[in-house]
């Protein structure tokens, strides 16, 4: 059987087509116009060399904060999402009665938009009539009542709240996965043996997970660095510059008509996530037999 | 030793509830409130609501325009789902069979677009060139382009999972590549292909990103951003606001409970090997 002629590559063309043409192209082309002064104003394109980049490392400059608040919110929803979802993932493996509900439940923010979540939680963490706030003030924990999204010291972590919110559960069902694919002999060797639960967990459980978990991680960090949504729809950046990540950022020049700071903000995340996807990838894709 | 274990088993099962309670009294909230009066709603508590205002709904579906928005998620979706879903397994199927060195390179630079994020501002360029900007079709082929990468990596190992013998049986059988693939292949790729198309569908039901960049006219908006437009103009009418909401989320929901078990098994592959 002739391979070439039964697979024929020109079946990878559409999809290829359409990758490079809407997904690449802008990449390569977004590094060129980030050596120049292109905006919305602009009839011609100067060559400005490395201008841009220094606008956007520039200490006095709010780039800082927007640089400094996505590693903050990718290495904090990245550890809170995998030790809650590592902790839910152990509950919901245990003997619980309506175990699928509970699944269901914890999985079902992942599936509704970000921008609803948004809403929802705006109301939520609304100061006045809030849920939250009047759930505590109820509770006799009146002086924790906030102004959650409004306050420039906490409205980052509240953003970074409803994003584990919404996240854990994902996190939590890979791991429900990988425990599940766990030989349960394990566990009888260790009970036979008079190990405990904590004993079983720290000596079986989490090595046998690890490899689970680093593919969590590295799902986690790409999210958090390409954040854009929950931002987006619950402060949008603001109060101030308290929440701006990069994305946030560069939809904001993009609406400035900045269109050249925009595009190198982008290449510089691109090029970092260059680097990190790849050895990801390559990880991912490594049992499927594939020769790369 | 009975009476600790029946503790423990107490205390497991309550704290599940509690966490589950977590989860839900939000999204409970918007429930219960969608169906208050204005007056009511403005509380924002979890009371029930002491009549049911169906009015609500029919009111924003009126003036939130959500007829026009809701045909508009339903056509972006499914053409996404469509174009996505046959261009996915047609490129995995040969990536996966022919494994020649050119094929290995394409599959990992397919597939590298899991980690690399769409450099938006040059993409408008990239648009207007072709001129997609502000058009359906344009919204179309974006969200297939964005989804092709995960979708691949999906239907590629499940490609593998099918011995090969049957394509030389029905090759000698004088079946043509794409006999070979239409009628023999792609039915024994079945559940793998409603496991992409479920996420696809919910994938471009949810987005909102590429209509605030490339869609100007609001009259092409999905019902995402509809939604969020009407809760800028709305957002002290809660009642009204919750009923939108519920109206944009119902369909993710009904895919959901229905399509869980797909839904599952595509996001959890390639992350656990067992």
């Amino acid at each position: 059987m002739n391979k070439n002629r039964t697979y024929p590559t020109y079946f990878v063309f559409g999809a290829l087509l359409l990758y490079v043409a809407l997904y690449m192209l802008p990449s390569v082309i977004g590094l060129g116009y980030s050596f120049t002064d292109w905006s919305v104003y602009s009839e011609e394109i100067h060559f400005v060399g490395w201008k841009n980049f220094a606008t956007v490392f520039s200490a006095d400059y709010n780039y800082t904060r927007m640089l400094t608040n996505t590693l903050v919110f990718t290495v904090v929803t990245t550890l809170a999402k995998n030790v809650i979802g590592l902790a839910l993932a152990v509950l919901l493996t245990k003997k619980v009665k309506l175990l699928n509900f509970h699944r269901a439940v914890m999985y079902l923010p992942c599936v509704l938009s970000a921008l609803i979540v948004g809403m929802i939680f705006k109301s939520v963490l609304n100061p006045k009539i809030g849920l939250l706030n009047t759930f505590l003030r109820g509770i006799g924990l009146k002086f924790l009542a906030s102004n959650w999204l409004t306050d420039s010291k906490i409205a980052f972590n509240s953003v970074m709240a409803v994003d584990i919110w919404k996240g854990m559960g994902y996190i939590m069902t890979i791991l429900i996965a990988g425990i599940m694919s766990i030989p349960p002999t394990y566990y009888e060797a260790a009970s036979i043996d008079g190990g405990g639960p904590w004993q079983c967990f720290r000596h079986i459980t989490l090595p046998l997970l690890a490899p689970t978990l680093t593919v969590t991680t590295v799902l986690n960090v790409i999210y958090g660095l390409k954040v854009f949504d929950t931002v987006y729809s619950l402060t949008n950046g603001g109060p101030g510059f308290a929440t701006e990540v990069m994305y946030t950022g560069v939809y904001k020049e993009f609406g400035l008509g900045r269109y050249a700071v925009g595009t190198t903000l982008s290449t510089i995340m691109t090029l970092v996530m260059l680097v990190a996807g790849y050895f990801m990838i390559r990880h991912m894709v490594k049992g499927d037999g594939q020769e790369i | 030793m009975k009476r600790r274990k029946m503790l423990s088993a107490l205390g497991v099962n309550l704290l599940a509830w509690l966490l589950s309670l977590i989860l839900l009294a939000p999204l409970l909230l918007i429930l219960l409130n969608s169906f208050k009066t204005g007056k009511a709603a403005a509380a924002m508590n979890l009371a029930l609501p002491s009549s049911l205002e169906w009015s609500n709904y029919a009111l924003v579906i009126e003036k939130g325009k959500l007829g026009t928005a809701f045909l508009n998620s339903l056509l972006y979706s499914a053409s996404s789902v469509l174009l996505c879903t046959l261009l996915c397994t047609m490129a995995s199927y040969v990536l996966s069979r022919n494994r020649r060195r050119l094929h290995g390179f394409l599959y990992l630079f397919l597939v590298l677009g899991i980690a690399i994020p769409i450099n938006y501002i040059p993409l408008m360029k990239v648009m207007q060139t072709l001129k997609l900007m502000n058009t359906r079709i344009g919204i179309v082929l974006l969200y297939t382009a964005t989804q092709i990468p995960f979708n691949i990596f999906l239907i590629h190992s499940f490609v593998g999972k099918i011995s090969p013998e049957i394509d030389e049986a029905a090759v000698i059988d004088g079946a043509s590549p794409a006999g070979l693939f239409f009628r023999i292949v792609m039915p024994l790729l079945k559940p793998v292909l409603v496991t992409v198309m479920v996420l696809t569908f919910l994938n471009t039901w949810n987005e909102f990103v590429m209509p605030l960049y490339f869609l100007g006219s609001t009259d092409k908006w999905p019902m995402t951003l509809a939604v969020y437009n009407f809760f800028g103009m709305y957002f002290k009418d809660w009642n009204l606001v919750c009923a939108d909401i519920v109206l944009t989320s119902a369909p993710v929901v009904i895919i959901y409970l229905l399509g869980q078990k797909y839904i599952v098994s595509g996001m959890t592959a390639g992350a656990v090997k067992g």
